[in-house]
């Protein structure tokens, strides 16, 4: 494992929650890798095991049997000390909302995982990410002054600035409205071509899932489809299936 | 709407706990003194009802001068002539101090070192060994005696009585029925009659009362009637009832004192607990707006939400009530005890009761308090808008200016209120302003809060974490000025005390070098129970023959009637060396050696009792007859002499017509030590007294002081845990309401280290906020008690630094403990569910 052309991969992992007759099999034998300086999307219905797969994925929570890999790291058996290095260097996130923290600034948010390991912030790379972004002007404006869009920008900008192994981002539009939504789903693409960043987005938008190299589909806990560079339509269509496919189960 | 409020409590274990721990710590504060008080009452009544047992009427002489008279031994045979009487027995009681084998006197909490003339009336009492004293050189002491001082029969036992010290040997040893050692933790030792009489009363053939048993038949009160009228008015005669009443209700006369302080101290924490409970409700109120506007928003009125937060606070009021009133107890039978075993020494312990005042005034302070507290959160909860259920951020802050403006104003009452206490000497109007002055003073912390917060915070800056930290402290200036005000009233109240005894240690220090020419000061310890030491008038004498010595002079005081009212008369050997040494000026008249009728006086004691140069007054002295007394001189104010004083002449009219103490002033050239040295020997005998240089001298004046400041920060300990408490309590529920933040520190690769260092340095820069506040607002207090007290002789600012310095680093201190546990629950957090959470 640890391939050079991978960034993150699950090998045969199965997640339950609780015991006996009350178990709830979230993931049921996932295997599934992410590619370098990609976008892959994971789409699913509710309860699909998307979110699961995606915190099992980043060290968020454990696995009940399998193995999940960043990068070279065996990410399954590190122990608290392991697992927040390995978040603090080698992953990024975007959550949904309450993404920052409102007594520091955007650029003090935005620097905070490097402040936190005690690195040294690359000013070139600060910049690049700051106007790709294009925050330049709201650096010293705190969360409450700023729009939802901007404040998920900030925390995008906060993902990609420790050159992480992989991004994750979790709903990241889900609290956006549709042109913001687009601008950081935008940026997003544009930070795995341009500047090579893996990022895996979970989602359940067909229209931001377009913005992926690749979308894959879970149902009941495992992995039924593919799609590679998939459009809206596509999407969409693949889930009709899959909602059909789960409705025959 | 009831159901909604009982389940908003119950869900909320952890708060409900911690503001309550306040309550239950203010309450069990008060009710423990009810208790403690209520025990040791029982007690004594119980002890002196035990003295008295074998006494049916007791007959004195009438108090004379302030001092109580003696009877001659003829009254003995003309009471047990009277019908009634079975028995007459004269008793000999005075005081005698043991010297203990390491040579120092023993001493005891409060309870009489009592010498007594052995009657030979064992009813009362059970020998353990030996006998009874046989001749004058013998003595029989009680067990407890015994056992402290470590004297078995047989051993030599050194006694000082109204003669310094004399040497006895132990013939028995004697206790009480029940295998006690005391009756309540006294040491005495019986002496034969004639000894007993000599050495405790200076007289022959006298008496300090007579016990008498009734003929069967007659009772107390009539016995007591017929003495009464027997004898004559020059006598009191009470029954043994009477006697346990009145030395048991003197006892609770003292006691009731002490309740009181112990009162004004749970006062104290209670206040304190007031902030903390005004802070949780507040902050429990911003985290359920959601929840109160949801309720709103279904058609809950105002009056139905004020209602549910009061009801929650009446909750709380009266769970903490009766657990503090429970812990109340423990305590209160906890002290007792510890009192009975160490503080009175030997004390048999009446059963713990519960008083009704200790219910009442529970059940009372608890509830008052956590609904005082309650209200200003319940009106602000009332104005939360419907709307606000539908909206994403809690409200924003509110402007600062009306607390600041009501702030001033208070700050400005109760400075008010404490001038006008200090110019009438109202205690009540001092304690009230203080406590207005913390109250504006808290008033007026959120407006300071931020700029402070921010200074104190760039110290422990320098880490992300520390940062965060920081900037946590600052968010909401409200929930961290009360939480440090808090802490700010116990530190506070100790800084102006210590604020106010420096200053008067500096006085006294400077009034000492500057003003008092004595080298030497010959003074003697004052008992626990009231005795002072003494030594023989002539010793003066024996002090000037000595080479190097210029003058020396002694006091004698007592208690005596002056124009009638009980007052403090001292005699002076040496008039004239009482003014070379004390620096006197002469006001009225001239400084000359007083006659057996003359007296001086000082300016103050002219004005205040309206005398003049050759105005008269008439003083009895305890033997004699009275005596008319004319003003020979008045000297000019002094710091360190006021009042009067008699000729020496009038010495041997006191009860113990011995000096108290005496200052030397040696001749310049001669060596200040050579001389103490030489003047030591005269009081090798009486250990008690001691020869000390000025500066130890003041050292050992002024060293009493500290003893006050240790109690009172014992005392004040209660009220800064409560602070502490408030800390905790203040960091939980922040770390609860700012669960996704740490989540989400913790998802971007915070360490739990990290996390754990980021809540404690919030917490030191609380305490630190706090103890500064109170550093400052205290010695504010002190200084402003300080020049009001100029006239009574603080001329001197001294400021504690050191004092100050330590309370910087305890509040530090505080500050790491109060954030261990909202540290470790901050860190133990799990990333996912925080990150999810609502």
């Amino acid at each position: 494992m640890g391939t050079s052309g991978v960034a993150a991969s699950a090998v045969d992992v199965w997640k339950s929650y609780g015991s006996g007759d009350a178990a709830v099999t979230a993931l049921a034998g996932v295997s599934v890798e992410f590619e370098r300086e990609r976008f892959t999307a994971i789409m699913g219905p509710s309860g699909s095991g998307k979110s699961t797969l995606m915190h099992c994925l980043a060290g968020l929570d454990d696995v009940t049997k399998g193995e999940v890999w960043i990068g070279d790291t065996k990410v399954t058996g590190l122990k608290d000390k392991g697992l927040t290095e390995l978040r603090r260097d080698q992953v990024g996130f975007v959550f949904q909302q309450f993404n920052l923290l409102p007594t520091l600034t955007a650029e003090e948010n935005i620097t905070l995982p490097l402040a936190i390991g005690g690195r040294k912030v690359d000013r070139a790379w600060f910049d690049t990410v700051i106007d790709t972004v294009g925050l330049r002007d709201r650096l010293s404006h705190r969360p409450t002054q700023l729009s939802g869009g901007q404040q998920q920008r900030v925390a995008c900008a906060r993902a990609l600035v420790s050159r992480p192994e992989v991004v994750f981002a979790d709903e990241p539009t889900g609290n956006l409205d549709s042109r913001s939504g687009a601008e950081v789903l935008g940026f997003l693409q544009k930070s795995a071509r341009e500047f090579g960043q893996t990022i895996v987005m979970v989602t359940h938008d067909p229209n931001a899932a377009s913005y992926a190299d690749r979308v894959i589909f879970l149902a009941d806990g495992l992995i039924v489809n593919e799609i590679l560079d998939p459009t809206a339509d596509a999407v969409l269509e693949t889930m009709k299936h899959l909602d059909a496919f789960v409705g025959a189960q | 709407m009831l159901r909604a409020t009982l389940k908003s409590l119950l869900s909320r274990k952890l708060r409900l706990v911690l503001s309550a721990l306040a309550v239950v710590l203010g309450v069990m504060f008060v009710s423990g003194s009810f208790v403690l008080t209520d025990t040791l009452n029982r007690s004594f009544t119980d002890l002196f009802t035990n003295v008295y047992s074998g006494v049916d009427v007791s007959v004195t002489a009438k108090e004379k001068a302030g001092s109580p008279g003696t009877l001659p031994a003829t009254m003995v045979d003309r009471v047990e002539a009277v019908n009634g009487v079975e028995k007459a027995v004269g008793q000999v009681n005075g005081s005698a101090r043991a010297i203990g084998k390491n040579g120092k006197v023993l001493t005891t909490a409060g309870a009489p070192r009592l010498g007594f003339a052995w009657t030979g009336d064992e009813s009362q009492i059970e020998m353990r060994d030996g006998t009874g004293p046989k001749t004058d050189t013998q003595v029989t002491i009680n067990a407890f005696l015994a056992s402290t001082g470590g004297f078995k029969v047989g051993d030599q036992i050194e006694l000082i009585t109204l003669e310094p010290k004399k040497k006895f040997t132990v013939a028995g040893i004697f206790g009480y029925p029940g295998g006690r050692d005391s009756l309540g933790g006294e040491l005495s030792a019986g002496f034969t009659e004639p000894v007993a009489q000599q050495l405790l009363l200076g007289q022959k053939d006298t008496f300090t009362d007579i016990k008498v048993t009734a003929a069967a038949g007659t009772s107390q009160d009539q016995l007591r009637d017929r003495l009464s009228s027997e004898l004559g008015g020059d006598y009191v005669v009470k029954t043994g009832t009477q006697l346990a009443k009145d030395q048991a209700d003197q006892i609770q006369e003292g006691l009731k004192f002490f309740n009181y302080i112990l009162l004004a101290f749970a006062g104290i924490a209670l206040f304190v607990g007031i902030f903390i409970i005004l802070n949780t409700f507040s902050i429990i109120v911003a985290q359920r707006t959601r929840e109160l506007a949801l309720l709103r928003s279904m058609g809950a009125s105002r009056g139905q939400v004020i209602g549910s937060v009061v009801l929650e606070a009446f909750v709380i009021g009266l769970i903490a009530s009766v657990v503090g009133l429970g812990a109340g107890f423990g305590v209160g039978a906890l002290l007792a005890n510890f009192f009975a075993t160490f503080g009175g020494g030997n004390l048999k312990l009446a059963g713990i009761g519960l008083p009704m005042s200790a219910v009442i005034s529970s059940f009372a302070v608890g509830i008052v308090v956590t609904l005082i507290a309650a209200v200003m959160p319940a009106l602000r909860a009332s104005r939360i808008a419907p709307v606000a259920a539908m909206r994403e951020a809690a409200t924003p802050d509110r402007p600062l200016t009306r607390p600041t403006v009501a702030g001033a104003l208070i700050l400005a009452a109760g400075g008010t209120a404490m001038g006008f206490g200090f110019v009438q000497q109202s205690l009540v109007l001092i304690f009230g302003g203080v406590l207005a002055a913390f109250v504006g003073v808290a008033l007026l912390t959120p407006l300071v809060s931020r700029p402070m917060v921010s200074l104190i915070g760039r110290l422990l800056s320098w880490s992300m974490p520390g940062l965060l930290g920081r900037r946590n402290s600052a968010r909401n200036p409200r929930r961290t000025a009360i939480t440090a005000a808090a802490l700010m009233v116990g530190i506070a109240l100790i800084t102006g005390v210590s604020v106010v005894l420096t200053s008067a240690t500096a006085s006294i220090t400077k009034l000492a070098d500057t003003q008092v020419r004595s080298d030497l000061i010959i003074s003697g310890e004052t008992g626990a129970d009231g005795t002072s030491a003494h030594f023989a008038v002539d010793t003066i004498d024996k002090i000037k023959a000595k080479p190097g010595v210029r003058s020396a002079f002694g006091f004698a005081g007592e208690p005596a009637l002056v124009n009638d009212e009980q007052s403090w008369v001292s005699s002076v050997t040496d008039v004239l060396a009482m003014q070379q040494q004390f620096g006197l000026q002469a006001k009225e008249g001239t400084f000359a050696p007083l006659g057996a009728t003359q007296m001086a006086i000082s300016e103050d004691y002219a004005t205040q009792k309206n005398l003049k140069l050759g105005s008269t007054m008439r003083i009895q002295l305890a033997k004699g007859e009275a005596t008319t007394f004319t003003v020979a001189f008045v000297w000019a104010k002094s710091q360190v002499m006021q009042g009067m004083v008699l000729s020496s002449s009038a010495i041997e009219h006191l009860r113990i017509p011995q000096l108290n103490n005496a200052f030397v002033q040696v001749n310049s050239g001669a060596s200040v030590t050579d001389v103490q040295k030489s003047i030591e020997p005269f009081f090798a005998d009486n250990p008690e007294v001691s020869v000390q240089d000025r500066s130890a001298f003041v050292k050992q004046q002024t060293s009493q002081f500290d003893t006050v400041l240790l109690m009172i920060q014992i005392l004040l300990a209660l009220a800064i845990i409560i602070a502490v408490l408030g800390v905790i309590n203040t960091l939980a529920l922040s770390v609860i309401e700012r669960t996704r933040e740490l989540g989400l520190l913790r998802a971007i690769g915070m360490r739990r280290a990290q996390v754990m260092r980021m809540i404690t340095v919030e917490s030191i820069v609380i305490s630190v906020f706090g103890a500064v506040l109170g550093i400052a607002v205290g010695t504010a207090l002190g200084v402003a008690t300080v020049a009001a007290l100029k006239d009574e002789g603080i001329t001197e600012l001294g400021f504690p630094w050191m004092t100050m310095v330590q309370y910087l680093v305890v509040a530090a201190v505080v500050g790491v403990v109060a954030a261990i546990l909202p540290a470790i629950r901050a860190a133990r957090l799990n990333v996912l569910d925080a990150i999810a959470y609502e």
